[in-house]
């Protein structure tokens, strides 16, 4: 990795192809994959009546997810949001125990308790998706609380939409981790809308990174949908916290190809702005691309790893199928902490 | 003079009670999240930012407890704000301004102002969205002297308690469960107004009272229904408004049948069901019970994603139906 990295200084590369070796890269274009993919067989699976209840998705935000988690070790943590599929498997979640999830059974990451709009997974440090807009951001200001009381070197990095910045609790939680200096990352995803309110109508400044000088924090703004710019500003706000001098908000500037949630006829905004997005702006396109002009990946190798996805999919599904529903006798457990037997 | 009735949805219902306070009256606007060009979450204003402009329909920032407090400010000064949470679990965001300023401000300033602002929280659980948007919450609420809290179970009401929500002086709180907005029923055309404080006997009956809320009406009448096929006559009483309480129709219903069970999807304690319960053991009806009274409430715990759970945590028909035949037939 030493030589490629000097290799690539000496080519001016961008920071991704400095920075991480080609299995790395092809790694992440894996789970771009991964997550699209995970996100298409649940809202088929939707379809099909297999899940209920509603989704929120987040294709088109891969590239956000990805960079945002690469310089995440597995004991740092996040908090995630109502369209949180892409930053769990981002994080390392097995998409098997979260199709089992949507499919409302025991083998699912909350046992068939939560759904999508929770899905979690403590393990590798996903504290959980959240029904409640910016309800994740002071959480996330508390795990940093802890990191930085147990002195364990974790890093927290909370993800919440534009739609969260208008919330009471976002403020309050920028300037508690400023003023105690945590080791938290703040990361709008600005998809452009909360629900069908566009930021011009819903936020008093251009650029939600704005907001961040008003918390005496960096404000960095990346193109949500280029891997490599988004791993960049996540490394160096996540080397600020780790080096104890506080927090960043990231504005990571994207956009979602669907609707909000599955029941959106879509009347905010156009046609063609949808479509621009995803014929010039597709963040895997887009790195497909980046990928094979610096030579780490030819056709071939796109075609193994969309196969290889695609046969994690297929595999993910039917194990969700598979798992047993919760005992109506089970209602009731989890609400406290059953004794320790 | 006769006056048209067509068949409405609940939510046509309460679009339609929007546009005729709006047309009445310059004063009367709609906040909310999404209730512009999306038409509301559950597409209750639909199309009245189309009418009446985004200048009465306006979609505020996801700011609850701000939004709230600004629906409150301008009922204070002249306005008539009504104010769509986009569920009711996000009372939770803006309870302070509910609870510390909309209720108590009238009391608190020695009666000289009032707080004319009404507040809609679509309620309750059955479309697997699992534990934060599922609540039924109107229990809260319901305990803050200074608010009015409804819960119209039928087209026609929610129609009607909207309108004379608009036209109270004081704040009130509407709950409408999310499974009521596509069922249908008849609704008159024009202006009307169903009285806040008023419960209204369903069915008649002389086995059984069963005193239910919101959707646990339907519910309720349909195991009556059941039951009357047993000889077991019951009485199904919906209680539309859980503050102010109408005492009168629950004890002379009590007095009449001697028996009560209490429907309620909200969690079983602490909550609307031991209110009634205690109304009836301090009133006179207390000497005509001739069984101890029985709750159905939700279960106590948060509402599950996986539906077969999420059915089994509020009351269903047929736990409806088994409880009232025990009851009637004097089995405990
Ligand atoms: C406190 C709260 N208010 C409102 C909602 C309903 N809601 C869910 S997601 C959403 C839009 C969020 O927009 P944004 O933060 O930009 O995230 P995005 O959906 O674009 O990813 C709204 C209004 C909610 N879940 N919680
Ligand atoms: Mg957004």
């Amino acid at each position: 990795m030493a030589t490629a990295k000097k290799a690539a200084e000496q080519s001016n590369l961008p920071f991704a192809y400095t920075r991480y070796s080609h299995e790395q890269l092809k790694d992440v274009l894996r789970k771009m994959y991964l997550i699209r993919r995970f996100e298409e067989g649940a809202e088929d699976s939707y379809m099909r009546g297999l899940i209920h209840g509603t989704m929120h998705l987040s294709i088109g935000q891969e590239a956000s997810a990805m960079g945002i988690c690469m310089p995440l070790t597995d004991e740092d943590q996040i908090t995630s949001t109502h369209r949180g599929h892409g930053h769990s498997i981002a994080k390392g979640a097995d998409v098997k125990k979260m199709f089992a999830e949507f499919f409302g059974k025991t083998t699912g990451y909350c046992k068939g308790r939560g759904g999508s709009m929770h899905i979690a997974d403590v393990s590798k440090g996903n504290l959980g998706a959240n029904g409640i807009v910016a309800g994740g951001i002071p959480i996330a200001v508390g795990a940093a609380l802890s990191a930085k009381r147990l002195g364990n070197g974790k890093v927290v990095v909370s993800f919440f939409g534009d739609g969260a910045n208008n919330e009471g609790a976002f403020h309050e939680s920028l300037n508690m981790a400023s003023i105690w200096k945590l080791p938290v990352i703040f990361v709008c995803e600005n998809n452009g809308y909360g629900m069908s309110t566009s930021t011009a109508r819903s936020t008093a400044v251009a650029n939600i990174a704005d907001r961040a000088a008003a918390y005496s924090m960096p404000g960095v703004i990346v193109d949500g949908n280029n891997f490599s710019e988004v791993a960049e500003a996540s490394h160096a706000a996540i080397e600020r916290a780790r080096a104890g001098e506080g927090p960043t908000l990231i504005e990571s500037k994207t956009y979602r190809y669907r609707g909000h949630s599955k029941s959106d006829r879509n009347r905010y905004r156009t046609k063609e702005e949808i479509e621009d997005w995803m014929t010039n702006r597709d963040p895997i396109a887009l790195f497909e691309t980046e990928l094979k002009e610096f030579g780490v990946i030819d056709d071939h190798g796109i075609e193994a790893i969309r196969e290889d996805v695609a046969r994690e999919i297929a595999a993910g599904i039917e194990y969700a199928k598979e798992g047993p529903m919760p005992e109506i006798s089970d209602l009731a457990r989890f609400v406290y902490t059953e004794e320790v037997a | 003079m006769d006056v048209a009735v067509r068949e409405l949805s609940y939510s046509q219902a309460i679009q339609e009670a929007m546009a005729i306070a709006m047309e009445a009256d310059e004063r009367v606007i709609l906040m909310g999240e999404d209730i512009g060009v999306y038409g509301g979450a559950f597409q209750v204003t639909g199309d009245l930012v189309e009418r009446f402009g985004p200048d009465r329909v306006m979609d505020t920032p996801i700011s609850e407890l701000g939004g709230a407090g600004v629906a409150v400010g301008a009922a204070v000064t002249g306005l008539r704000p009504i104010f769509e949470f986009q569920f009711s679990d996000f009372a939770t965001l803006g309870m302070e301004q509910i609870v510390n300023q909309a209720a108590k401000m009238r009391f608190m300033l020695g009666g000289e102002v009032s707080v004319p602002v009404v507040m809609r929280f679509p309620a309750g659980s059955g479309t697997g969205a699992a534990a934060q948007h599922s609540q039924s919450l109107e229990a809260w609420l319901a305990h803050v002297p200074g608010l009015k809290v409804i819960q119209p179970a039928t087209p026609h009401d929610v129609k009607g308690m909207l309108l004379a929500a608009v036209a109270d002086p004081d704040p009130v709180m509407i709950f409408e469960h999310k499974l009521l907005y596509k069922m249908k029923g008849p609704v008159p055309e024009g202006h009307y107004t169903v009285p806040i404080g008023k419960a209204e006997v369903r069915r008649e009956g002389r086995d059984l009272t069963i005193v239910a809320t919101s959707i646990m009406v339907h519910k309720a009448l349909e195991a009556a229904e059941t039951l009357a096929g047993e000889g077991i006559d019951i009485e199904v009483i919906d209680l539309r408004t859980i503050r102010p309480i109408d005492r009168e129709t629950v004890i002379a219903s009590v007095k009449k049948t001697s028996r009560l069970l209490c429907v309620y999807e909200a969690v079983k304690t602490l909550g609307i069901g031991a209110e009634i319960s205690a109304m009836i053991a301090e009133s006179e009806a207390f000497d005509y019970l001739d069984a101890p009274i029985v709750r159905l409430g939700g279960a106590e715990t948060p509402i599950p994603y996986n539906p077969e759970l999420e059915k089994a945590a509020v009351p269903q028909v047929p736990g409806i139906i088994a409880a009232a035949r025990d009851l009637a037939k004097g089995v405990r």
